[in-house]
């Protein structure tokens, strides 16, 4: 099964989603983040889904969990690059992503995060 | 019409693919195929999770007015749903789940029909027209 990579530059972890997303490999992402937030410390996590096409009710409720996981290691979670279609379907499908934060862009996820530290 | 095989995530994840290049071929929009594809994710983890496994079929149909569409038919031989009215409300669900997956799956089809009976397996049909 495929893996999704975690880059740590500074105090931020990187992610970015280059795979087509099986229910296994989101469930492996969330344990690897929450053991290297643990390891690091680090202090906020970007997770770039521009290349991901679909995003239904069980990736967006693991997505949400990483942000609530997250928030126990006192790091902050932004999901970055959503495509419009994805957000329109998400809506449709009734999942709003409370509680984790977006950003159009992984710049604009750093700069949420910088203005946090 | 193309019959997959739906025994691990791996078959989840070509279902998807199947779906999405299917739909693409057959005039429906961005939006359209990503909901049709996100349909067809939700779809294929029942059949996977809660029927034990399954097979989807991926057909290409015409409305009596001439617009194309896509049509999923997804098929398990599990235990099936005691009460189909009960599981289509948003926010039941069997698990730990939002219970979005049902309820969800049908606003973002065209058509959307559900036949289940305890012991007697799960099948689902939905179908996205052209716009």
């Amino acid at each position: 099964m495929d893996r999704v990579p975690i880059l740590k530059i500074g105090p931020t972890l990187f992610v970015s989603i280059q795979i087509d997303l099986q229910d296994e490999s989101v469930i492996l992402l969330q344990e690897d983040l929450a053991d290297e937030l643990a390891a690091t410390g680090a202090r906020g996590v970007i997770i770039d889904i521009t290349a991901v096409e679909i995003v239904d009710s069980f990736i967006g409720r693991m997505l949400t969990m990483i942000g609530s996981i997250s928030r126990l290691f006192d790091a902050e979670t932004v999901i970055v690059g959503m495509r419009p279609a994805v957000a329109i379907t998400l809506t449709e499908l009734g999942l709003s992503m409370g509680g984790v934060r977006t950003a159009l862009n992984a710049e604009k996820g750093l700069e949420i995060l910088n203005g946090k530290t | 019409m193309d019959e997959l095989p739906i025994k691990s995530g791996d078959d989840v994840v070509r279902v998807r693919q199947q779906v999405r290049t299917v739909a693409a071929k057959n005039g429906l929009s961005l939006v359209d195929q990503t909901k049709l594809v996100t349909a067809a994710s939700e779809l294929a983890r029942n059949t996977l999770v809660h029927g034990g496994g399954g097979v989807a079929r991926v057909e290409v149909v015409k409305s009596l007015n001439g617009r194309s569409g896509v049509k999923l038919h997804f098929t398990d031989e599990g235990p099936g749903i005691a009460d189909v009215d009960l599981a289509l409300t948003d926010g039941w669900t069997t698990g730990g789940g939002l219970g979005l997956g049902l309820s969800g799956t049908r606003r973002l089809v065209d058509e959307f029909e559900l036949n289940s009976k305890p012991g007697a397996g799960t099948s689902v049909v939905v179908v996205k027209w052209s716009r």
